[in-house]
């Protein structure tokens, strides 16, 4: 295993033994509780971003804490602390204890290792590329995006990335350890023509080594992406607005199945029975031609984990099969309450923060149509390849986003480029409307973070070419 | 119960003035660090039950160095002498492989300093009410949200949150300040269902530094419930032209923009609308929007920001025309200005911009009359989504609110979206309402815009 590594760093580190971690386990079920886990994190990072072709500032950060959590019925405790000293620990369990009033429990501690998958590689930051390689990075994507056209006038550009290593214990003998890695380059662009001004963004990476960004996902891939798009924007009209027939393109798009879909089916809103798709299990949510999984087992990607921040392994989990809603994204407090299987999906923003159902990579299934095909059966609507962020209200299901780039298609041809287009719909509503899907299923570059209840995480999302029969569109040009 | 800030071991000031020290003795030619402490308490009640308990304290350090005109920042939770000694070192280190920026630097000596007097932004109430009391309010509030109607079946809970905390800032001109703050809060999340069984979620809250200052839980409670009542049976309307009314919430939302767009990062890279628009008449005659940092008791007001320059009152747009950005001393220096003492500074990276307390002047009208003189038009009372171009000013984001029939509420209206151009939005304010409330640092009151495209069916 490559995480061999940095294995026992904790115990290392912070000279941290079995006895110590039984100790505050047993603090933190003092007063009863039905569950107790220790979740340990000790995160650096580094950034770097370019402006006005000049790296203006370059950043460094340690962070390290140890969350503790109670579990009573459906109760949480939790409290954190980010000093490591066995006494600051032991204060932090004891708080978490008050959620419970009952007899004290005696947890079962257990260092005995699972076999994990190990789905990224990881390498020792520093050790990985020297900061002068990572800084050569944004200057080249600083040339690249003003070579691309005189009209891009700003260019921005930044590197990140960071080093995770995590240690969770709990009360039932969970014990996981794990090390993520996770980097990514952004490249943002505004031209100017005249008065008229345009912006256009690009960027991806993942769990993976430096070397991608020297083979892959070039400095020069992204910034001629982000330059490309504000060049075209340079001449969109304004967007129609009103109901129309949609059509996604692949790869990032599927932002809309993780607001529309995603979130309705973390298992936590339907516990609680807040969600739009509560109590729809076995039913139709979608048309048959619509498949869509949760999958944080894929190699190297943004939003996988060998193992979710409660310690548990993640899955390729089935949401929706052939329309049908089969599985919804379950946490350990979720799985037990509801009696559903533990999908892996626990997961946390940081030490400070409570675990709860969250996505991984969610992503719908290539269909048969050719994406060629889907273009000209629409005779009037909206071509929509990229977006901006995304939000929904999980409780009545309407979902909004925008999009950075899409067209007009005019007769079964894709015409002229549209500015500031919004999509608005319905969750348990939209999927019924995928009328094709196209066999060219894409994932996006590794750009997605995801917030929910104030924390934020890493996801994936992808989606085949899809055609969407109806939906509603903002904008300002004039309805038909 | 965890301690308070006050048992800390760890003296904030001499740290932060410690690792300036430091860095000057290892070759910085100037040095700032940012030091902060705070504990925080969170509970959410739902259905009744306690659901959590989150209790905790948190330490950190972040440095900005620069090494004569390269720059670099770090920051750690690790506060003992060795972690600082790493976080100074790994700065300069850093500071070797960025770009010289002639412009980076410290505000001059003269720009710094700290408004003196209280400004109340603490209170000890805060922290000291008993847990079982602050329980005993998030319950209220939920209690008082479901027993308003039969229709509220459901509820994400009601909460109660308090937190405390004390920054310090430090630089090797000589500057050293520090302040304290407090917050607390509570809200009520109810779920209405209707006979369909459709569901509707709203929310209310009352935010106060000072226990005393906060809104009765009961008050909360009721508020949220007639804010989610009201949105059940909810249609979408036909894409159309009409007048619209914004309540406070979502004014503060337009208004927020518009300090998105003032902001000197945005202006000196011409990525706003209202870049090279200095002096201009851009808006039209009845908009007057100021920053004011020194508000006693605000939710924006601070001694010193966030690079040790005092917080100041500003008027932004003067009856239309743009009379000043909101700067920190880099943008400042790149546009030729001065700094407005706006500098923001978290622990980690560069200072950015914030806003002090950020408003829009009200007018004479209640809302009551802004929508009385309406006979065809929509209340919009939340946003969703983020679809704000602030390069071209163009504006299109989904929305929910009221349909709005001869001056009188007719039903409730989702599933649409707004658009139009910042620009014209505030050049086109056909009323302005009385009604300022602070319950944030943003504030505006409600306002009736023209010209707007809602896309429905």
């Amino acid at each position: 295993m490559n995480t061999s590594i940095d294995k026992h760093f904790f115990f290392a580190k912070y000279g941290i033994s079995e006895h110590d971690l039984e100790k505050y386990l047993a603090a933190a079920l003092s007063a009863g509780g039905d569950y107790a886990d220790l979740y340990f994190e000790y995160l650096s990072s580094t950034s770097l971003s370019l402006d006005e072709s000049m790296v203006k500032s370059a950043s460094q950060g340690i962070s390290a804490g140890c969350g503790v959590r109670v579990v009573t019925g459906e109760r949480t405790g939790y409290a954190y602390t980010d000093d490591l000293a066995p006494e600051k620990i032991l204060r932090a369990a004891r708080t978490a204890a008050l959620i419970a009033s009952g007899p004290a429990k005696t947890p079962v501690v257990s260092l005995k290792e699972h076999l994990r998958p190990s789905l990224y590689p990881v390498a020792d930051a520093a050790a990985d590329a020297e900061l002068s390689e990572k800084v050569k990075l944004v200057f080249r994507a600083d040339k690249a995006a003003r070579a691309y056209d005189p009209r891009v006038k700003e260019v921005r550009a930044s590197y990140a990335d960071e080093l995770r290593r995590i240690l969770i214990i709990g009360s039932d003998g969970t014990y996981a350890e794990d090390v993520q890695p996770l980097s990514r380059m952004s490249v943002f662009v505004i031209a100017r023509d005249g008065q008229v001004s345009a912006k256009g963004s690009s960027g991806g990476g993942g769990r993976h080594k430096f070397e991608i960004f020297l083979t892959e996902k070039t400095p020069e891939h992204f910034a001629t992406e982000a330059a490309r798009q504000a060049i075209l924007q340079l001449n969109a009209v304004a967007c129609p607005a009103g109901e129309m027939e949609v059509v996604l393109g692949p790869g990032w798009p599927g932002v809309l199945l993780h607001e529309a879909i995603g979130h309705g089916l973390e298992a936590d809103f339907n516990r609680k029975k807040t969600s739009a798709f509560s109590g729809l299990l076995g039913k139709r949510v979608a048309s048959e031609k619509c498949t869509v999984v949760d999958n944080g087992t894929l190699n190297e990607r943004r939003g996988s984990l060998n193992v979710d921040d409660e310690g548990n392994a993640t899955n390729n989990t089935m949401l929706i099969e052939k329309g049908i809603l089969k599985g919804y994204m379950a946490d350990k407090l979720s799985a037990q309450l509801m009696g559903l299987p533990n999908t892996g999906n626990g997961r946390r923003e940081s030490y400070e923060h409570i675990p709860m159902p969250r996505m991984t990579n969610t992503y719908m299934l290539a269909g048969d149509d050719a994406p060629e095909d889907i273009i000209r059966s629409v005779k009037r609507g909206l071509y929509a390849v990229n977006f901006g962020g995304g939000q929904v209200d999980i409780t009545n299901g309407k979902f909004v986003f925008a999009a950075s780039e899409a067209y007009l298609i005019e007769d079964g041809k894709i015409t002229a480029p549209v500015k500031d287009a919004t999509l608005i719909g319905n969750g348990p509503d939209v999927l019924t409307r995928v009328s094709m899907v196209g066999s060219d299923l894409q994932l996006d570059e590794g750009i997605g973070t995801c917030g929910k209840d104030g924390q934020s995480v890493p996801v994936g999302v992808g989606i085949p070419t899809l055609k969407i029969d109806r939906m509603t569109v903002g904008g300002t040009g004039s309805a038909e | 119960m965890a301690t308070t800030i006050a048992s800390t071991d760890v003296n904030l000031r001499e740290l932060a003035q410690g690792a300036v020290k430091r860095a000057l003795e290892l070759g910085a030619s100037a040095a700032e660090a940012v030091a902060s402490e705070g504990s925080e308490f969170s509970t959410v009640v739902r259905l009744g039950e306690v659901e959590t308990l989150k209790e905790s304290g948190s330490r950190a350090m972040g440095v900005r160095v620069f090494v004569g005109a390269h720059t670099a920042n770090t920051s750690t939770s690790d506060l003992s002498h060795e972690g600082v000694e790493q976080l100074v070192r790994g700065a300069i280190e850093l500071a070797r492989i960025t770009s010289e920026d002639p412009v980076a630097g410290l505000p001059a000596p003269e720009q710094l300093g700290q408004l003196a007097g209280e400004l109340g932004l603490y209170y000890d109430d805060v922290y000291s009410l008993p847990a079982e009391d602050r329980i005993d309010r998030a319950r209220r509030a939920e209690k008082a949200a479901l027993a308003v109607d039969p229709r509220l079946t459901n509820s994400e809970g009601g909460t109660f949150d308090a937190s405390i905390g004390r920054k310090v800032l430090a630089n090797s001109l000589g500057f050293v300040g520090e302040y304290r703050s407090s917050y607390s809060s509570i809200s009520a999340v109810p779920i209405a269902s209707d006979e369909h069984g459709n569901m509707q979620r709203d929310y209310w809250y009352s935010v106060a530094r000072t226990i005393s200052k906060l809104e009765s839980p009961e008050e909360v409670g009721r508020i949220a419930a007639e804010r989610t009542l009201r949105r059940l049976g909810a249609r979408k309307i036909k894409t159309q032209r009409v007048p619209i009314v914004f309540d406070r919430q979502a004014a503060g939302a337009l208004l927020d923009h518009i300090f998105d767009a003032v902001n000197g990062d945005a202006i000196y890279r011409h990525a706003s609308f209202l870049a090279g628009r200095l002096g201009q008449k851009v808006f039209g005659s009845n908009l007057t929007v100021i920053d004011d940092g020194t508000i006693p008791g605000g939710f924006g007001t601070r001694p010193f920001d966030g690079e040790g320059v005092p917080t100041r009152r500003t008027t932004v747009i003067e009856g239309g025309e743009l009379k000043s950005y909101l700067m920190n001393t880099y943008t400042a220096r790149k546009l030729g200005l001065a700094t407005t003492g706006n500098a923001s500074r978290g622990l980690a990276g560069t200072p950015g911009i914030g806003n002090g307390n950020f408003f829009l002047q009200p007018g004479e009208k209640s809302p009551e009359e802004i929508i009385r003189g309406i006979k065809q038009g929509l209340l919009v009372t939340e946003f969703l989504g983020f679809g704000v171009n602030l390069v071209t000013g163009d504006f299109s984001r989904g929305a929910s609110g009221q349909w709005i029939e001869n001056g009188e509420i007719a039903y409730p209206v989702e599933e649409i979206t707004v658009a139009g151009n910042l620009r014209e939005m505030f050049s086109n304010l056909a009323e302005i309402g009385s009604d300022l409330i602070w319950r944030g640092s943003i504030a505006c009151p409600t306002l009736r815009i023209e010209g707007m495209t809602v896309a429905g069916e």
